[in-house]
């Protein structure tokens, strides 16, 4: 490694970048509304709350009363009451746009307080797992709350919970989006301009004047790197910024986040130099690119956490290298989890070199 | 004054083709030496073999007493090239890019200069992308310049220009050569190498055809000197059959070879002693051109086999 010849190199790297409208509105704008889109999508407030139509057939008698406001307690739900025809109860849910809804009988408090039983009907969508399960467990809460007490009015609950949540903060979903979009922007900002660049530059014969030069391929492609690890940090600080301004998002300012947004552009650039390198065309290398780049840009926990996957996705999402940048940024930036977050590091980092050095082994300045 | 490229025995097979034939030349230091040949004719592939970029079948290669494929990082501190259809970062202007190649030499060229040397100071901050043809012939030219090699590769350097921006590049070569540096050139622009060339090689199918100074391919492989009479044909039959000059009729005019110094003389002593009425005369010779065109047409009527393009 030269000093002279890289730094020369890297000039024209961060001057042909900054002539470049779309490149610079890719890297440092897209970042920002990325996070103001899924910051909205998500809720800024940050509430987990599933919206639950409630139709009380029992005339508002005190019983049904408290157990809606139990239900309410319980924050999970956000109940709006509603005054269907009870036989077209389920279809007038979907035609107003709700996933969950519930019915209370009439007679609810009678048989209640007779000791009868009286079932309160719940309405379910599958297709929104999440609101259902969320609405359910709200719901099986408050009824286990209730029988306990009709069957013992005067006990109270022998175990409870002590509500907590893993790291020393509540969480909102913003919080666990700023890593993700991150590691968004590590992976698709070098990814898809190195592919192209690998591709074209052989096509117009920029490497065969560069292989007349003294530039190494390993200068060339570190020169790269540094100005992809320079971005990131923009980008990454941006987003942060963005989101703490606009959502109030909680973010760990930790120095264990700067490896990670080192690692992650070596590793894209790398990857994405190889696959230029190994596509014929400039057309085959943005196909290649795709192929790469799109499992990993929504299964690596981008905009979804893995955790929310079915197990065999899970497995699919622990094979894309992208997973160990966001998973170690997470666990930085949120969980505090230093062990963790070093195995995420070195996994990115020995596949980051491999990848380098595999780049530098079939990249070609010259035809054979 | 010693050899800066010797070739000897150069073999380049492809599957399927022999792009290069067991060819040997060369080049003589401080000299501009033309590589001529039709498109697809092993012209390309032999330079880029010189120069490095590609490895050969067989045979012996030396450029400034290096082997350009085990040797070539070495040689490239030594050589200019301009490749066929130079091409450079779009957004990068002409004085950011000799900066740029000379902090890949390690020297340190002063960019206006340079660009001076090629005409292109007025263009020094205007963007690769906005260049004509000539002025990215001409930054290129002088990239090949910044490591101040002892060799220039131009391959093809004035195709697609215009006259004046050709004119503007033959300087540049002048002055080269002036300044003690070998010249590679390769062009199918003829007068170009007549113009410009010391030494000159022809290439067909992958073997040379020619080779020497233009003059003396053209006195070798050329017809000879002739006179050229506007007049009816009649006057050839009368200059065949009465005067016993041998005598053509091309494109409706009279040509007679000189072989001698005394024959013009003899000749129209015999067109005016024949009473038929002519026009004029010119006297005609050999282009290397004409010499090329012929040559390469021979050859090709002779093999009836097309050849693949490069």
């Amino acid at each position: 490694m030269n000093g002279r010849r890289l730094f020369g190199d890297f000039k024209v790297v961060v001057l042909s970048y900054r002539r470049n409208p779309v490149a610079l509105f890719f890297s440092l704008f897209f970042p920002i509304i990325l996070i103001v889109l899924f910051g909205y999508i998500l809720g800024g407030s940050g509430s987990v709350t599933t919206p639950l139509a409630v139709e009380n057939l029992d005339h508002n008698s005190p019983a049904s009363q408290a157990f809606l406001s139990a239900l309410n307690n319980t924050t999970l739900v956000q109940i709006t009451m509603v005054n269907y025809p009870p036989s077209e109860f389920a279809s007038q849910l979907g035609d107003n746009g709700y996933t969950s809804g519930l019915i209370i009988p009439d007679g609810f408090q009678a048989n209640y307080t007779n000791s009868t039983p009286v079932n309160v009907e719940l309405f379910t969508n599958p297709q929104d797992a999440s609101g259902a399960g969320i609405s359910e467990e709200a719901v099986q809460g408050v009824v286990t709350a209730f029988n306990l007490h009709a069957a013992c009015p005067t006990c109270s609950p022998i175990i409870g919970i002590t509500p907590k949540n893993v790291g020393s903060q509540v969480y909102k979903e913003i919080d666990y989006l700023i890593p993700g979009l991150i590691g968004f922007t590590i992976l698709t900002s070098p990814m898809f301009s190195m592919v192209d660049i690998a591709a074209s530059y052989r096509k117009d014969g920029i490497f065969r004047e560069l292989s007349l030069t003294p530039l190494t391929k390993a200068e060339w492609l570190t020169s790269r790197i540094v100005w992809y690890v320079l971005l990131t940090f923009l980008s990454a600080a941006i987003m942060i910024g963005a989101g703490v301004a606009l959502f109030n998002a909680h973010v760990e300012l930790n120095a264990g986040l700067l490896p990670f947004l080192v690692a992650g552009p070596f590793l894209f650039v790398s990857i994405g130099m190889l696959a230029g390198t190994v596509a014929r065309t400039p057309e085959s290398a943005a196909i290649i690119g795709n192929i790469i780049t799109f499992p990993m840009m929504f299964l690596s926990g981008t905009f979804f956490a893995v955790s929310l996957f079915p197990p065999w996705l899970q497995s699919v999402a622990k094979i894309l290298p992208l997973y160990y940048v966001i998973d170690g940024m997470n666990q930085v930036m949120l969980f505090a989890n230093t062990t963790r977050a070093l195995t995420d590091l070195a996994v990115v980092m020995i596949i980051a070199v491999v990848f380098f050095l595999l780049a530098i082994r079939f990249f070609t300045w010259r035809d054979e | 004054m010693g050899q800066a490229i010797e070739v000897h025995g150069l073999v380049k097979q492809y599957p399927g083709l022999t792009a290069v034939d067991h060819i040997d030349f060369q080049v003589a230091s401080g000299s501009v030496f033309a590589f001529l040949g039709p498109n697809g004719a092993g012209k390309t592939t032999t330079t880029e073999i010189l120069e490095g970029l590609r490895n050969r079948t067989e045979g012996d290669v030396r450029v400034l007493d290096l082997d350009p494929w085990k040797e070539g990082r070495r040689l490239h501190r030594k050589i200019g090239v301009i490749p066929q259809d130079f091409r450079f970062f779009e957004k990068i202007n002409p004085r950011e890019a000799i900066e740029y190649y000379a902090a890949l030499f390690g020297t340190d060229p002063d960019p206006m200069e340079l660009l001076g040397r090629v005409a292109l100071e007025d263009k020094a901050d205007s963007h690769y992308d906005t260049l004509s043809g000539g002025q990215k012939q001409k930054l290129g030219l002088a990239l090949a310049l910044t490591n101040n090699p002892e060799i220039c590769f131009l391959d093809e350097p004035t195709t697609g220009l215009d006259p004046h921006a050709r004119r503007a590049i033959w300087a540049v070569i002048r002055r080269l050569r002036s300044e003690g540096r070998t010249v590679f050139l390769t062009t199918h622009y003829l007068e170009e190498a007549e113009l410009l060339a010391d030494h000159t090689a022809i290439i067909n199918h992958g073997k040379i055809i020619a080779a020497g100074t233009p003059g003396e391919i053209i006195r070798r492989l050329g017809r000879p000197e002739r006179l050229v009479i506007e007049a009816p044909p009649s006057l050839g039959t009368y200059l065949q059959d009465q005067a016993g000059i041998p005598a053509e009729i091309h494109d409706g005019k009279v040509e007679v070879p000189l072989r001698a110094k005394g024959d013009a003389l003899r000749v129209l002593n015999a067109v005016a002693s024949s009473g038929i009425p002519w026009e004029g005369f010119t006297t005609a010779q050999d282009t290397l051109e004409d010499v090329f065109v012929r040559l390469v047409g021979q050859m090709d009527d002779g093999a009836l086999k097309s050849e693949a393009a490069p």
